[in-house]
């Protein structure tokens, strides 16, 4: 007890020490920074999709008419939009996570080839979205 | 010591449902979008195979263990208000846990209707 309270009382005041540098636009973010706060982001967007998602399922299950109805609220503009943004952050997540899982394992841990797999991951995900997109517009 | 332990409890919870998340919902998302189902019977018929269903059912516990360690390093890292913290934290589980069993009863639903 006695060494959790002492604990706590450091962290406390370590925290009021500690600097905050927040200007958005001055923090210059290395690529392997970005392949991870977007990883961050895309798993976010994923998340919040989660119930609506369950929803269309099943609906989609319901019968003919329920997936009719999901069909076409997955067509219009505004959801083809979103899917597109939705396939961006599914991609991304898992290119960017079968990065930092090769990471965790030792693999291309180096400055160099963590570099090269940030940008392969982070452009792979915007190419990938892009022709899935002209496969299925 | 415990918080050492949960810690890598979830790190480990975190990159084992990552693997089995990465393999079925990348052969979900290539279905969906090389061969998507022409009608309810084709879908429903396709969602019914005992591989697919098996994969549905293990991928709902996977997906909600995954979410809930991601999102809750997220807020701990952002939300610092432990009264906001908790109250998203709790946000979180009752629509992670809802949507699980929502999910759930659909699959069963199929499975028996």
């Amino acid at each position: 007890m006695r060494r959790l309270s002492a604990f706590l009382r450091d962290e406390r005041s370590m925290n009021k020490n500690r600097p905050v540098f927040l200007d958005l636009w001055r923090i210059r973010l290395p690529i392997t920074g970005w392949a991870s706060i977007l990883h961050r982001i895309s798993g976010v967007l994923l998340v919040l999709t989660i119930p609506y998602a369950v929803y269309l399922f099943g609906l989609s299950l319901s019968g003919p008419a329920g997936f009719a109805d999901a069909a076409s609220r997955l067509s219009s503009g505004f959801a083809r939009g979103l899917l597109l943004v939705l396939a961006w952050s599914f991609l991304h997540h898992l290119f960017a996570g079968i990065r930092f899982l090769m990471l965790d394992l030792g693999l291309g841990i180096d400055r160099t080839s963590a570099r090269k797999s940030a940008w392969a991951a982070i452009s792979a995900a915007v190419a990938v979205a892009l022709i899935g997109w002209g496969i299925r517009p | 010591m415990s918080r050492r332990a949960s810690g890598l409890k979830a790190w480990v919870v975190q990159r084992t449902t990552a693997v089995y998340l990465a393999g079925f919902s990348l052969y979900l998302a290539l279905h969906l979008l090389l061969a998507p189902p022409v009608d309810y019977l084709a879908w429903r018929d396709w969602v019914a195979r005992p591989g697919v269903s098996v994969a549905f059912l293990l991928f709902v516990p996977a997906l909600l263990a995954h979410a809930w360690v991601g999102i809750r390093d997220v807020l701990i890292d952002y939300v610092k208000p432990i009264g906001m913290r908790v109250f998203l934290l709790a946000l979180l589980a009752f629509a992670l846990v809802g949507s699980g069993l929502w999910a759930l009863q659909a699959l069963f639903l199929l499975r028996t209707g």
